[in-house]
């Protein structure tokens, strides 16, 4: 017995990548993850095959902003999509990837597997945060993507021509577009500590899903309320839709800024009521 | 303490008004195959949650391993192997992935030899021929063989196995005990739970049984069985005659007497049974039949635990 115990090393503090490498590819194995990112790139593929087959042209102002623009210059194609995803479809994706983190292995079972092996609570809380941030950072960037693709095909592409009536070269309007979708992504990531916050009260991931999504909604109906203005700066969403900043010329870099003190914010309060929630919880699942 | 591999001491857990775990106090020594027994509901999976850190109790202390739990988790679990209340595993992934991301949770594992731990584990439950199929196309079985894989993929001091037959067809039944003996041989500690009484009278060394969240009996198998509880059963027309030998003989009639004959329990602290028939004989009892029935576990653990005890083996 004794020369079993000395095979087994003792205890080291290294920190070790594995299980975030896991959980990542684990997410994107998931046959509903890659549905999520074909439904996401449909988006600006439906947008722009619309536009394309019309031959009606629209007046500017008219439709979702940029539309307009799109028959002129394929890489309007991105940022239109990613103003029509914003609202609903990519707060609905956070949502289910963010609420199924702790309550889906509680579901499957698994969750107590992962805790006997031992992943240490506190360590599987930021692995799935983590990677409810990746899935963030991959639905932006395919639609972006996608965008691109879409756009360089069905249309001409060339120099920009930002909000700001500047013209911006093709190359600075890639970088521009990377902005964009890094932008939506870290306005993505309160939402995604808000659903892991929901996923630790739960063990039915569909609920934390649900309410998620719900939690995205609400806020954005509260911001289209002018009574309650006071609280306006302090929603979630508030500056889900002031990624256009990043379309003038220079930078206006405050909403970014604004933007990622808020996200980080949310992350802040919903990462430590998921771990008061979760490092005393019963796992009875 | 170090020689006790779990050691617990009035571990308590209530939910909410009810009491699922009654100041439990367990003492398995290391190197034992320890079979933890007790009807369905009885609060068996709710201890063993307690002691691999999933449920904090309510009130007591627990050692596993010669150290305090759920504190010590980090250096106690990854020396535990754990199957808790049937296997769980992502349906989607196959047998292989299944093992290698659970033994990434586990940050003390060594990447490097970790294909090859996977890879050994099936082996050694079977599953081998469907490593790379889904979860979801596995039978009850083979999960439960997969479960059992996982508890398996570093070499380990204690293995906690929740009903680790359940859902296994015979084979499977008498491959996962010959795996448990293997392991017993192997020096590791087996602390297995069930309700089914023939597999703990099969394989362990030592047993605790739970009734009602409560510790009802716990020690060797043969401190369970009694030493008191043998039965002697004389088959004889002349009835009243043998009752007053055999009370003579310092024997305890038994009231529920058959027919055609005696029963009685012997002490054993009082002599054997060696020189009844002699002496019943000399008293002029016609003997037609003697016998000793000796108690089983089943008897046993009825009477601790009552009736309604699942018992089907």
């Amino acid at each position: 017995m004794s020369s079993r115990e000395q095979s087994i090393p003792p205890t080291t503090r290294r920190v070790s990548f594995d299980l975030l490498a896991s959980e990542i590819a684990v997410l994107f194995r998931r046959r509903r993850t890659i549905a999520m990112l074909v439904a996401i790139a449909l988006i600006p593929i439906l947008l722009a095959v619309a536009v394309a087959l019309s031959s009606q042209q629209l007046a500017p102002g008219e439709g979702p902003p940029f539309l307009d623009r799109v028959s002129q210059n394929g890489l309007f194609v991105g940022f239109t999509a990613m103003l029509v995803g914003i609202p609903l479809f990519l707060p609905l994706t956070v949502g289910v990837v963010a609420g199924d983190t702790i309550a889906g292995e509680a579901g499957q079972g698994t969750l107590r597997y992962l805790l006997t092996a031992p992943a240490g609570r506190m360590r599987l809380l930021l692995v799935k945060f983590a990677g409810a941030v990746a899935w963030a950072l991959a639905a932006t960037l395919t639609l972006m993507l996608t965008g691109l693709i879409i756009g360089s095909v069905l249309f001409s592409i060339g120099p920009v021509t930002l909000l700001s009536g500047d013209v911006i070269s093709l190359g600075e309007s890639l970088v521009r577009m990377g902005l964009v979708a890094l932008y939506v992504s870290v306005s993505l990531i309160g939402l995604s500590a808000v659903g892991l916050f929901i996923s630790t009260l739960t063990d039915v991931p569909v609920g934390a899903m649900a309410a998620t999504v719900v939690v995205s909604i609400v806020s954005q109906i509260l911001g289209t309320i002018p009574q309650l203005s006071w609280m306006h700066p302090y929603l979630l969403t508030h500056y889900w839709l002031d990624f256009a900043d990043i379309l003038r010329n220079p930078i206006e870099w405050s909403s970014f800024g604004s933007n990622a003190i808020l996200q980080l914010a949310y992350v802040g309060i919903f990462g430590a009521l998921a771990y008061g929630r979760f490092a005393s919880k019963s796992i009875v699942s | 303490m170090t020689e006790l591999a779990i050691a617990t001491r009035d571990l308590t857990r209530r939910f909410g008004s009810q009491t699922a775990v009654d100041r439990v106090s367990l003492a398995v020594p290391r190197g034992s195959v320890f079979g933890f027994l007790g009807p369905n509901g009885s609060g068996k999976t709710t201890t063993i949650r307690m002691l691999l850190g999933l449920i904090e109790p309510t009130a007591g202390e627990s050692s596993v391993l010669g150290e305090s739990m759920p504190d010590s988790w980090r250096s106690v679990l990854p020396r535990v192997g754990a199957l808790v209340e049937g296997p769980a595993f992502y349906p989607f992934l196959s047998g292989t992935a299944n093992l290698r991301r659970l033994d990434a949770a586990d940050r003390d594992s060594d990447r490097r030899t970790r294909l090859a731990r996977v890879s050994d584990a099936l082996a050694r439950v079977g599953l081998s021929h469907a490593e790379n199929k889904p979860v979801k196309a596995y039978s009850l079985g083979m999960k439960q063989r997969l479960g059992l894989a996982n508890a398996m993929l570093r070499p380990r001091d204690l293995l906690v196995l929740d009903e680790p037959t359940n859902g296994l067809d015979p084979q499977g039944t008498r491959e996962v005990r010959s795996l448990i003996r293997s392991f017993a041989a192997d020096g590791t500690t087996v602390f297995v739970s069930s309700h089914l009484l023939a597999e703990v009278e099969q394989l362990c060394t030592h047993a605790a049984v739970m009734s009602a969240g409560a510790i009802v009996a716990q020690g060797t198998l043969d401190e369970l069985r009694g030493p008191d509880a043998t039965t002697v059963v004389v088959l004889t027309p002349d009835r009243a005659l043998a009752h007053d030998v055999l009370l003579k003989a310092g024997l305890t009639p038994d009231p529920a007497t058959p027919v055609d004959g005696v029963r009685a329990h012997l002490d054993r602290s009082r002599g054997g049974a060696d020189d009844l028939v002699a002496a019943l004989v000399a008293a002029g009892v016609r003997v037609r039949g003697f016998s000793l029935e000796e108690p089983s576990l089943e008897d046993r653990f009825v009477a601790l635990t009552g009736e309604g005890f699942d018992v089907v083996a």
